[in-house]
């Protein structure tokens, strides 16, 4: 279980928001809305414990994420804005290495079938630098494959991709919390997942 | 780390930027002062020593700044693993493209000054001992300045001053020898000063790495 | 266990140190004027000449002492710094930064003073020895404190950036102070010290403490006086300040 008690976040001179609470059980999404520039990244990367919050606890299984670090980076998968992809390697190569960091060791048919299966075929061994954005898109995204992580951290994961690509991801997050995992996202478009409990958060 | 000598690899031209700049700036010296073959010989270990820190730290930019703006670096925060030793990692690779080839450079250029051999030997150890420990220094400072505009010059500011006592020893031990006082003591120090910079360097720049994303 | 009834963190709060550090800061300035009368007229015209090195002596009361603070203020102001990254206290990183160009007036003023009395001792405004060369690097950290601060844009993100270059900076304090007896150089060690006898006249040690005692006043008045400018600053959006504004008005 995720828990956010009183979060309260700054940038600059504006408080973002203040007084934030949600819990999140196994099995359920959270989906962050919000205009542009209400917080809505600030909020993730909080979450994932890259920006300490102004006010307020992160909780993970009722234990503070910050002495539970490894623990808890364990459990995690975020992908951000930016996709962590190094242009001049191979999408096999970019992501057994994003892999190795989480400490998840991958091979590399896995990274393989992971790549096939986002709908990269053929594309597996050019350089991440000549795919189109909604391509290098779709390789951070195959990283859920990969990943045994329960926790997935998704910002504006929807960006980009194409009908079937929109699809596919939405049938995985469904998958996702069948199995028991749990989802956090930011996205503009509606999403219509009726297997699991979606709760909403709405900042600004 | 494999990673970023894969990288490197792929990307050898940002490596020879650093090598010749550390030889023209090197070779700049005998065109401003003069061939008089004792003068070089006397200025050789200072001109060489402040020629790598300035090429070491015009690679310091790159040595986080890819990975800040491709997002990989915020994947590395969110590792298991801690933060440091990552960052150890990427300075040695980083050392191995940026440092090792300017001190495997450096007795050649220390022969075209007229250095003895038993010059060239010491200049080498020092080199080795002090380029690591450049990296390691200049790491927090490249930390600190990831996304600050106008960071390059700022990084300079910082990180100068930190590595004036690297110089002095590095130069000193050279100079040392040549003056037939013997080298052994500011070695010993270049050493001491490297093991510091190993047990402390990942940790402050994991921090401010950890300060620059917030 | 008096000391248990008051709590301390209530002055760690900018809304309530602000008012107490008004009323403070007067007291500060006006001890250290007087301070600074006192320890001048001693110094210039109650010490007596030194019979070695003349009537140029006189600037060590002010050299000395201003090497001392620029010194000890680094240090004080990586401490705060420190207090501010591990406990999260706003009002320590506010205090690093008001500390600092104070620190960096005080070693200018250093290397001022030396270089007016290398000229006639040593004959050189300037000589490449280790403890000016290290009180100069002190300088540039200073000047790399306040301009990694001043570049950073997000408040937050640049206090705690300068805090920690503060206290990787303070390896080099040790190095400034003991220089002069690792490096057998041209500056001469120090002529004060606890276990033995000073080998200066009384009235020499005398003023000199004096001179220390003034500029340590100097400081803790600027110092307030800054911070003041600080908290209003930075909370400048927060209710107690909207409601001292107002009430201004």
């Amino acid at each position: 279980m995720l828990e956010a008690v009183d979060l309260a976040a700054v940038r600059g001179d504006r408080r973002l928001f203040a007084g934030l609470g949600f819990s999140l059980l196994e099995g359920e999404l959270l989906h962050v809305h919000g205009v542009n520039g209400s917080g809505k990244t600030t909020l993730l990367r909080m979450l994932c414990g890259l920006v300490v919050p102004e006010e307020g606890r992160i909780l993970w299984e009722g234990k503070d994420i910050r002495s539970e670090r490894e623990a808890y980076l364990r459990n995690l998968v975020y992908l951000g804005h930016l996709g962590a992809l190094k242009g001049d390697l191979t999408g096999v190569e970019n992501l057994r290495i994003t892999e190795t960091l989480a400490g998840e060791a991958v091979t590399e048919d896995q990274a393989m079938a992971a790549l096939q299966d986002v709908g990269l075929h053929g594309h597996e061994d050019l350089p991440v630098r000549v795919l189109s954005q909604g391509q290098r898109r779709r390789v951070a995204l195959a990283r859920l494959a990969l990943s045994q992580a329960g926790l997935w951290i998704l910002d504006e994961p929807f960006t980009a991709l194409d009908k079937a690509s929109v699809a596919a991801l939405r049938a995985r997050l469904e998958n996702h919390l069948k199995q028991g995992g749990m989802v956090i996202l930011t996205t503009h478009q509606e999403i219509d997942i009726d297997t699991a409990l979606v709760k909403q958060v709405a900042l600004g | 780390m494999k990673r970023d000598l894969i990288l490197a690899v792929r990307r050898m031209s940002d490596v020879l930027t650093t090598l010749f700049f550390f030889i023209i700036v090197v070779s700049l010296f005998p065109l401003g002062i003069g061939p008089e073959v004792e003068i070089l010989r006397m200025i050789a270990p200072g001109v060489v020593w402040v020629a790598a820190i300035l090429a070491s730290m015009l690679a310091l930019g790159r040595l986080f700044e890819g990975d800040y703006r491709d997002g990989t670096l915020e994947q590395m925060l969110l590792a298991p693993q801690p933060l440091s030793v990552l960052v150890l990692g990427k300075v040695l690779a980083h050392w191995a493209v940026s440092g090792l080839p300017l001190v495997l450079m450096a007795p050649l250029l220390g022969l075209q000054f007229g250095m003895t051999a038993e010059g060239l030997g010491v200049l080498l150890v020092s080199l080795v001992l002090g380029t690591p420990a450049i990296s390691l220094i200049g790491a927090v400072g490249a930390a600190l300045t990831l996304g600050v505009r106008g960071g390059g010059v700022l990084v300079s500011l910082l990180v100068l001053p930190l590595y004036i006592p690297v110089l002095i020893f590095g130069a000193g031990a050279v100079e040392a020898s040549v003056t037939g006082l013997g080298a052994e003591a500011h070695l010993s120090l270049l050493g001491a000063i490297l093991a510091l910079a190993l047990c402390f360097a990942p940790w402050a720049t994991a921090a401010a790495l950890r300060i620059s994303l917030d | 266990m008096a000391f248990a009834g008051i709590n301390w963190f209530k002055y760690s709060s900018p809304a309530t140190f602000y008012p107490l550090a008004g009323k403070m800061m007067p007291w500060f300035a006006g001890l250290a004027a007087v301070l600074t009368v006192i320890g001048l007229y001693m110094s210039f015209f109650v010490a007596p000449t030194d019979y070695k090195q003349g009537e140029a002596y006189r600037i060590m009361f002010i050299h000395v002492p201003a090497a001392w603070m620029s010194m000890f203020i680094y240090v004080v102001m990586a401490v705060y710094a420190a207090m501010g990254l591990i406990f999260n206290t706003r009002l320590s990183a506010m205090m690093a930064s008001s500390l600092a160009p104070t620190g960096a007036l005080f070693t200018f003023l250093a290397l001022w003073t030396g270089a007016l009395w290398g000229k006639p001792m040593w004959g050189t405004w300037w000589v490449w020895d280790a403890r000016l060369t290290t009180e100069l690097i002190l300088l540039f950290l200073y000047i790399g404190f306040m301009s990694l601060e001043a570049a950073i844009d997000d408040p937050r993100r640049a206090t705690r950036a300068s805090g920690l270059l503060a206290i990787v900076g303070v390896v080099n304090v040790p190095i400034i102070y003991f220089s002069v007896e690792w490096w057998n150089t041209l500056h001469q060690g120090a002529s004060i010290s606890l276990d033995k006898a000073p080998s200066m006249a009384t009235i020499m040690l005398a003023s000199m403490l004096v001179m220390t005692l003034a500029f340590w006043m100097y400081t803790i008045a600027m110092v307030l006086y800054r911070v003041r400018c600080e908290i209003l600053e930075r909370e400048r959006h927060s209710e107690w300040v909207v409601a001292l504004m107002e009430e201004r008005k």
